[in-house]
């Protein structure tokens, strides 16, 4: 009778050790690669800072056809060339030029803002939340596209 | 001292749970989103100049805050 009584205390603190154990283990393994994956948006990776660079040297070109009304922001988080009359006729090629290479980046930018967070579903998501800021960013005088059309804000 | 391990299997039990629940991003962060958009068309718009020259140049420009 007290030797199965022994017995059974010891198994019990042998299984309680090995629960411990165990948790310690989970612990330790769970805690280190989540602690990095926090609720936030990465966009200091490389390829994010090349872009945003690329495009931050191109707004300068771009700068006086966004003024003009020449080159509005899309909905889709783009830009397009709204009014080529607007634009010299020696211009235009260059204009056009310009817009689809900041197109290109800005495809870019939302797919690596995705890809460097892990969730390359996302790409939709971060392209309409960019849509929304640059829209809502524009200074007085740029066109913006919204449901209903081109707007001048 | 199984009373006391008890006590140590809970006190681990939500150090596992929390980091799980919080951290799995299944849902976009929208709020985070933002954030992170208005950073970069301040940078690509350089909107914000003299916060960006800052680290550049940080005994030129170095505002009384």
């Amino acid at each position: 009778m007290n030797a199965i009584k022994i017995k059974t205390m010891s198994q019990n603190r042998l299984n309680l050790n090995f629960l411990i154990a165990a948790f310690m283990f989970l612990a330790i393994g769970l805690f280190s690669p989540f602690a990095h994956a926090a609720a936030d948006i990465e966009i200091n990776t490389p390829a994010v800072s090349a872009i945003k660079n690329s495009m931050q040297a191109r707004h300068t070109q771009l700068e006086p056809f966004y003024a003009s009304g020449a080159v509005g922001l899309t909905r889709d988080g783009l830009v397009s060339v709204r009014d080529a009359n607007a634009v010299a006729l020696s211009q235009r090629q260059s204009v056009n030029g310009l817009v689809s290479a900041e197109n290109a980046d800005r495809n870019a930018l939302y797919k690596e803002i995705a890809n460097g967070n892990g969730h390359p579903e996302w790409e939709a998501e971060v392209r309409a939340t960019f849509a929304q800021r640059w829209a809502q960013k524009a200074p007085a005088g740029w066109w913006v596209e919204g449901a209903n059309g081109w707007v001048k804000k | 001292m199984n009373k006391w391990k008890i006590a140590l299997l809970i006190a681990l039990l939500p150090m596992l749970l929390l980091p799980a629940c919080v951290t799995i991003n299944i849902y976009f962060p929208a709020a985070a989103a933002e954030k992170a958009a208005d950073k970069i068309i301040d940078d690509v718009w350089q909107l914000k100049q003299p916060k960006d020259k800052a680290p550049d140049a940080p005994d030129a420009t170095t505002p009384a805050k």
